[in-house]
């Protein structure tokens, strides 16, 4: 299963078997994707619509599955100005076919087996592909310790929250945080500004447990909680990051 | 932030397109940059996608590792400011 494999890369059709809204602005669907070779936690896939005229544009998502799942799964946020996200968030049905390509990338990805302290720092749609990391350990027999810290903009931003608070409650060595950067909400525990210095001391693993640590979100996001792991001393190698552009939906 | 930072992806964004052209797996090759030495796995280099073309920098000093361009049925490659691309064979 997911080993990358000499094997092209080619467009193919997947069926839409089910639509989840996940926040007024995020959905995920699932899609049933014939001869889909499996994926690893943190991959992605490009998806293809052409219009009438021939015209294609074409963007990368994150897979929010785990490999262990049937459907491939992806979250994707609709952007009200982009070309392709309004279409999958909004316009498309169960029983629609979309054209993607994938699984694509390796070095964003965690496996289940690796056993350092997992960090991960999502901000809005970028707990994507952390999502399918957490997705993946849950389901493995072996659960190394894993702390996500999730900056959402308010409360109804946060997608995946009941599964979070879920996968929380099982008390199997993950802690979830949340911080909202634009909103605070009657009896909200959580932080209420940007990632900073001093969140990272309170919740992060400490440089001398060696962790592994994802980080993804938009550019801005990455480049300061990547800059602030460093300052913690931990070492660049450890820090993974993918970046959102600021457009691309 | 200046406004070409906000625009600044990684080369986790270029998998598919790498994968196209290389067949193989992408974001785990490692460059080494022909400027300062430095060399990098793909999925951390500088990426920026808003040219006409996709322009590949280098996360140490900031100079062209690669410029890519693809269209009308043909791929353009300018690899001047890489020194060695290492990949693993499928």
């Amino acid at each position: 299963m997911s080993s990358p494999g000499p094997r092209l890369l080619k467009w193919e059709l997947g069926d839409l078997v089910e639509l989840v809204q996940e926040t007024p602005k995020v959905a995920s669907l699932y899609l049933n994707v014939p001869a889909w070779p499996g994926h690893l936690a943190g991959q992605h896939v490009d998806v293809r619509l052409t219009a009438d005229d021939g015209y294609q544009a074409e963007r990368s998502y994150s897979i929010a599955s785990p490999p262990e799942d049937r459907w491939l799964a992806l979250t994707v946020e609709r952007l009200d100005d982009g070309e392709v996200s309004p279409y999958l968030v909004g316009e498309l049905k169960v029983g629609d076919k979309l054209e993607l390509r994938g699984p694509i990338g390796g070095y964003f990805v965690w496996r289940a087996g690796d056993d350092r302290p997992l960090l991960l720092l999502g901000g809005g749609s970028g707990v994507v592909p952390l999502m399918a990391m957490l997705r993946h350990r849950a389901s493995a027999s072996h659960k190394t310790p894993a702390c996500l810290l999730y900056s959402s903009r308010g409360y109804a931003d946060i997608i995946y929250r009941e599964e979070l608070d879920r996968l929380a409650a099982a008390n199997d060595g993950l802690t979830v945080h949340h911080t909202l950067t634009r909103e605070k909400p009657t009896g909200w525990t959580g932080y209420t500004r940007r990632i900073d210095a001093a969140m990272l001391e309170e919740v992060a693993w400490p440089h001398d447990q060696m962790p592994a640590a994802y980080v993804c979100g938009p550019t801005p996001f990455v480049e300061a909680a990547a800059t602030l792991l460093v300052g913690m001393g931990y070492q660049p190698i450890w820090v993974k990051t993918e970046r959102f552009g600021p457009t691309g939906g | 932030m200046k406004m070409t930072e906000e625009m600044k992806l990684d080369g986790n964004a270029i998998g598919g397109l790498l994968r196209e052209i290389f067949t193989v797996e992408m974001t785990m090759a490692e460059t080494t940059c022909a400027n300062c030495g430095q060399a990098n796995p793909i999925g951390r280099v500088d990426v920026y996608v808003h040219a006409p073309g996709t322009v590949v920098r280098c996360p140490g000093c900031e100079s062209v590792l690669m410029k890519i361009v693809h269209g009308g049925g043909r791929y353009w490659l300018d690899l001047t400011g890489t020194r060695t691309l290492e990949f693993a064979e499928a």
